[in-house]
This record gives C-alpha cells, sequence and structure tokens, in this order.
C-alpha cells in the first residue's frame, strides 16, 4: 500500500524526521487559504500515487495569494500521467507547504531487498534527481549498504553510509541520524520502501526530507489502523467495487473480462488471452475455495466495466470445487442481466459435476471448453465477433 | 528419494484443532503422511481423529517423534509459530499461512537459517512427494510419481502443469510450493540444490512469476551448479508495472523483476522457457524422453 507524500511527511513527523510545515486541501478556495496561513513563496503539490509529478506540471511555486489561486486551479482535478504513461491520476487534493531555501538536495532510503532478505541503506549526494538514472550512469555516486539483521541499526552504522556517499562534512551526523530514524520508520510502520528524494540542506544548514515516498506491508495494516484510511485514497470504482466485495481484482485497458483462482493462473491467463490476440480487461483472483456468491460478486464487478465485450473463467480446481464455481455461475446468470458471451473451462476438482450443473442450466450465451488455450481463443474469437442475436446454445 | 517430505516424515500440525488445520491435516493423513501429532495450546491431552494434540511443538517432538511441521495458524499469529517450529527442534517447517507481515518474515527467515532449520512458504501450498507423502494443500490427485521435480511460486498454476504432466503418461519427484510472498524461507536455488541431488528426479520444472529477482537468481545457479535439463514458465507477461497482482510478491517496480526479464536471463542461460502452462509441460516431456 504506497502513501500519498504528505502522508508519508506525517510519518517522518511521528518518528522525529524534519519536514516542511505544510497543510493538505482539497479544493482551490483551502488551497489558498492554506498557502495564507503558511506563508510565501510555497509550494502546491499534486497529492498522487506515481512519480514525475513537477514534470507533469503537478507542483508549482506560489509567490503570493493570486499565484497560489492560479496554481492550485491548474493542479486540483487535473490528470496527471506517469513518466511511462501510466495513468491518469486525478488530483483530489494537494499539499500546501513553505517554501525550502536549498543549498543541496540529496537521496536517502531504507528498502525490503527480498533477494538479499535484508534492509538496503541507500544514500547520494547527487538527490532532486532521477535516481535509477544516477544508479545507471554514475554507481558509484550511490552507495548501497545492506543493514545487519542480527544487529541494531546505529548512528555509527549509519554514520559510515553516509561518509561513503561524501556528503558535506557538517550535515553527515545529521544525515545518519535520519538513515538510523527511517530505518525505525521502516521496523516501526511496517514500511517496506521509504526514499526521500530530495533529502534537502537548507541555507541554515538543517537537513529536511523534501519528499517522501512510503510503501506499507499490506499483510501489516492490521497493526497500524491510523494508516487504514490511508488505503482508501484514489481507487477507480470497479478496484473500490472490488475491495469492499472482498476481491483480489485489478483494472486493466482491454475488454476481455477475466476470471481465474489463484493469482498466477490468472496472470497466466492474462498471458494466454494476450498471446491469442486478446486485451485482457482485468485481473480477478477469486481466491482458493471460491463459493458461488463469491461467483455473483466477482461477475458484477467485472461486468460494470463497460468496455468488457466478452468473459473467460478459467477455473482450475484444487480447494475450488468446480460445482461450487458452476453453481455460482448458473445464480450469477439469473440474477444479473449477462449482456456478453461467457466462456468457461472448468477443470480439476469436481469438475465432472460442474458441467454437468452447466450443461442443465443451458444458460445462453454460454461457452464450454475444455482447455485453457481453447478458451483463450474462443474468448478472444467472440469478443471480435459478437455473436448474431439467437446464438444461444452452450456447446 | 524424493525431496523435503516422504515416507520418513512424521509430521506435527500447528493448528491441528482450526478448521482449515484439520481438514488438511487428516487429508495429509490419508494420503498416507505419518500425521504424528497436533498443537494448540491450552489443548494438550486432547486428540483429533486418534492424533494426539500437544501444547508445544517441542513436546510433540520428544513425546510423538515429529520431525516436520506445518503451520496453519492465522497470519497475526503465525511468525511466533514458526518461530517456536524453528525452536523445537524438527528439521522442517512449512508454512501455508497467507498474509504474515513481511517484516515479521524477514526476522523468522534469518532465525531459520542460523538454526539450520528447513523452512518452506509462507503462503505456499506445501509440498508433496506423490506415492509417499503430501505436506500442505496440493490436491494430489492431479499429479502421479515420476522423474520430473517441480519447484513453484504460484499453486494452481502448478496443479495445472503438473496435470498436463499426468495426462502425459509422466509425473512427479516432488512438487514444491515456495510461495509468492517478498521474502520466502526458501528459494528456487534452495529446492534447485536438492533436486540436482535427488536421484529419482530426471528434470526440473520451474515456474516462476513476476517481482522480485529470485528467477535470475536461479538462472545464473543453473548455469553454474544443475546439471540436470531445466525447463521454466514465467507468468505476468501482461501485468502493467506498478500493479500488485494478488500475490504479496507479484509486483513489479520499474524494470526489473519483469516476466520478460525473466525469460531473458533464464534462455541466456540455455533454459527452455514455455509461453503457456500448456507448452511448458510439453517441452518437459519433450526433453524427458529425449
Amino acid at each position: 500500500m504506497d502513501l500519498l507524500e504528505y502522508q508519508g511527511k506525517q510519518l517522518f513527523a511521528k518518528h522525529g524526521i524534519a519536514v516542511p510545515s505544510g497543510e493538505v486541501a482539497a479544493t482551490v478556495d483551502d488551497a489558498v487559504a492554506a498557502a495564507e496561513r503558511i506563508g510565501f513563496p510555497c509550494a502546491i503539490k499534486a497529492q498522487v500515487l506515481i512519480g514525475g509529478r513537477g514534470k507533469a506540471g503537478g507542483i508549482k511555486i506560489a509567490q503570493d495569494a493570486e499565484e497560489a489561486r492560479a496554481h492550485a486551479g491548474a493542479i486540483v482535478g487535473m490528470d496527471i500521467f506517469g513518466p511511462r504513461g501510466e495513468g491518469p491520476f486525478r488530483v483530489d487534493r494537494v499539499w500546501v507547504e513553505g517554501g525550502s531555501d536549498i543549498a543541496s538536495e540529496y537521496y536517502a532510503s531504507v528498502i525490503l531487498d527480498r533477494g538479499e532478505k535484508k534492509l538496503l541503506a541507500m544514500v547520494s549526494a547527487k538527490g532532486g534527481m532521477d535516481i535509477e538514472a544516477v544508479a545507471e550512469e554514475d554507481p558509484g555516486a550511490l552507495v548501497r549498504r545492506h543493514i545487519d539483521p542480527t544487529r541494531p541499526f546505529d548512528a555509527a552504522a549509519a554514520r559510515e553510509i553516509v561518509d561513503a556517499a561524501g556528503l558535506d562534512e557538517d550535515v553527515r551526523d545529521a544525515v545518519a541520524e535520519v538513515l538510523v530514524k527511517l530505518a525505525s520508520v521502516a521496523a516501526g510502520e511496517d514500511a517496506t520502501l521509504i526514499e526521500v528524494n530530495p533529502l534537502i540542506v537548507t541555507a541554515d544548514r538543517d537537513v529536511v526530507a523534501l519528499d517522501a515516498k512510503v510503501t506499507i506491508d499490506g499483510n501489516a495494516v492490521f497493526r497500524h489502523e491510523e494508516l487504514a484510511e490511508a488505503a482508501d485514497t484514489a481507487e477507480d470504482p470497479q478496484e473500490a467495487m472490488a475491495k469492499e466485495k472482498g476481491l483480489t481484482y485489478v483494472k486493466l485497458d482491454g475488454n476481455v473480462g477475466i476470471l481465474a483462482n489463484g493469482a498466477g493462473l490468472c496472470m497466466s491467463t492474462l498471458d494466454v488471452v494476450a498471446q491469442a490476440g486478446g486485451a485482457p480487461a482485468n485481473f480477478l483472483d477469486a481466491g482458493g475455495g471460491s463459493k458461488a456468491e463469491a461467483i455473483v460478486d466477482a461477475l458484477t464487478v467485472i461486468t460494470s466495466d463497460e468496455k468488457v465485450t466478452a468473459i473467460l473463467f478459467n477455473i482450475f480446481g484444487g480447494i475450488t470445487r468446480c460445482d461450487e464455481i458452476a453453481k455460482g455461475i448458473v445464480t450469477a446468470s439469473r440474477q444479473i442481466d449477462l449482456q456478453v458471451p461467457l466462456v468457461v473451462r472448468l477443470d480439476g476438482t469436481n469438475s465432472e459435476e460442474g458441467l454437468k450443473i452447466l450443461a442443465e442450466a443451458k444458460l445462453p450465451n454460454l461457452h464450454q471448453e475444455t482447455t485453457m488455450l481453447g478458451a483463450a481463443k474462443r474468448v478472444v474469437e467472440l469478443t471480435t465477433n459478437p455473436p448474431a442475436a439467437d446464438a444461444g446454445a452452450s456447446e | 528419494m524424493s525431496i523435503i517430505v516422504g515416507s520418513e516424515t512424521k509430521l506435527v500440525v500447528s493448528g491441528l484443532t482450526g478448521r482449515e488445520g484439520s481438514f488438511h491435516g487428516l487429508r495429509n493423513r490419508a494420503y498416507g503422511t505419518d500425521l504424528v501429532a497436533g498443537v494448540t495450546p491450552g489443548k494438550g491431552g486432547q486428540d483429533v481423529e486418534g492424533v494426539p494434540v500437544f501444547d508445544t511443538i517441542a513436546e510433540a517432538v520428544s513425546e510423538a517423534g515429529a520431525n516436520t511441521s506445518m503451520i496453519f495458524v492465522p497470519a497475526r499469529f503465525a511468525a511466533p509459530a514458526i518461530n517456536e517450529a524453528i525452536e523445537s527442534g524438527v528439521e522442517t517447517v512449512i508454512a501455508i499461512t497467507e498474509g504474515i507481515p513481511v517484516l515479521d518474515m524477514l526476522k523468522t527467515y534469518w532465525k531459520a537459517k542460523e538454526a539450520g532449520v528447513r523452512l518452506i512458504g509462507p503462503n505456499c501450498p506445501g509440498v508433496l512427494s506423490p506415492g509417499k507423502a503430501n505436506v500442505g494443500i496440493i490436491p494430489a490427485q492431479f499429479f502421479d510419481s515420476g522423474p520430473i521435480g517441480v519447484v513453484s511460486k504460484s499453486g494452481t498454476l502448478t496443479y495445472q502443469i503438473g496435470n498436463e504432466l499426468k495426462q502425459a503418461g509422466t509425473g512427479n519427484s516432488s512438487i514444491v510450493g515456495i510461495g509468492g510472498d517478498p521474502i520466502v524461507g526458501s528459494d528456487f536455488i534452495d529446492i534447485l540444490e536438492l533436486y540436482e541431488a535427488d536421484t529419482d528426479t530426471e528434470l526440473i520444472v520451474m515456474v516462476g512469476e513476476i517481482g522480485g529477482d529470485a528467477e535470475e537468481r536461479a538462472a545464473e545457479f543453473i548455469a553454474a551448479e544443475i546439471s540436470k535439463p531445466v525447463v521454466a514458465y514465467i507468468a505476468g507477461f501482461t501485468a502493467p508495472p506498478g500493479k500488485q497482482m494478488g500475490h504479496a510478491g507479484a509486483i513489479i517496480s520499474g524494470s526489473s523483476g519483469t516476466a520478460q526479464a525473466k525469460k531473458d536471463a533464464l534462455e541466456a542461460k540455455g533454459v527452455r522457457v514455455g509461453e503457456s502452462p500448456t507448452e511448458t509441460a510439453k517441452i518437459a516431456v519433450e526433453v524427458l524422453r529425449g
């Protein structure tokens, strides 16, 4: 679960890391009022979960109230696209913060390295720019050290990293202290990624976190109730509906609705549909042991996306029983007015019973396939060539 | 032979008195696994269909001779339960539980390493050695015994491939679900090493997915240490960057960890990578039969 910049900064403040003072605002009027309280110059920053906000026009400096109104007017409600075309991300709130007098821009982060099974601390004197580009063009400028999981991460250990990065002598202790606190954010808040870019040194030689990128482990949200609210930010309508129903759903750009059981099989289903020339509309993992009601919920979510023109069910029952899935399909097709063809592939536990239930129900517009590849081909055909009005029988 | 579980396995199930734990524990026993004990704190002295229940895993080891522990307790209590198992004296801990906080697992991983205990999972379907023992939730009816060792991050995808191998008339020495979480006790490399040494295994099928760099590390390891043929499958080519898909581990950030990068890394080391589960099974059978 990714936090917005201001939510990350609130966590930093809680752990004693200096951040500029600021306020969050959802309307232009509120943003201007906040700017007047904070004073000028101030920064108006779009709060969206994507990098490259500055380049996209989502961060602007206001010298007076008039400028604050103009900038907030341009940013609130704008759509921001990521550097790789991700999005759009609609800006529904801005963070207004006091301007900073910047002497130097550094980079600092603490990230879970799954390969090494350790936290990785990184520091660079080259902050304020794309750190992946720094790592590529000038690898020596980004110091990377793993934190020993068997020893406490203290100021001395952090100071070694800071020394290696060659930061200004007078602020090394202060940056080392920030690094120790970032590690305590990881441990205390179950954060798996904490990135500060830039970590600035002000003209007064104070070390301040000017940005915050924080990812909280979704498995640990239960012990951070104050963060649970942050999880509700900026979701698309289908994803919000799916979450409410307890389904794992990710919206994609295509028109083939997908339901499979298990994350791996579902990802594989997306791949074979794409190989067959189709474009998946979503990822939906019905999970292990799916019951009939879950299928009704899943179909409700999938069909609420208007782009969907055909749906593929790819089920390999292990714990999941195919007869339960079949019952769910029959129930759902009675409850929901399904306007699009449904291709069903049922294999595994109780598949014969499941296939029998489907055959007996004689559902219009339902097509059975016996293999995963056959089902992918069929759904793609049905997507590009919508069935004639009289197409009714299942095969 | 087979790996990790077999006829020598003496299983203790933490959470045996719970709904899921009893269902799967007894199912594993019905398959032929030697289920010697259950553990639920405060319920020592009871039994579940004749299986004695103890208060601690250590008691199950000393009283019932358990050497393998399966963890079926809810996520909030699972990391302490795995830690208890690591300290109890068992050789192997298989953690099925899904949703354990990752930084808890980080500590537990190093604890297991230090103690020299083999940890499989968490968030995994377990290990099946067809005809010998099943520890976990893998539906055994879709697998026959045979010369192919399978190691996989994903459950249902493994069932799909295993079933295609069975239909092609072959089978498996063992099937190991290592789990899709960011921190798992055993990676591809650990299992590949066991299959290399296992006399029953002639070929290895490795099933990966987007996220992390376990597949890339495995590619290096295969080139350096594995003499047996390896066939791979990777899921997640169509996953958009930055989106999380179900498994906590299945997340791509930036360019590393993509399905294409993993496929390229494996193919660069001579590992054949199937386009679909079906093609992967087909290649495995083809390589096996020369």
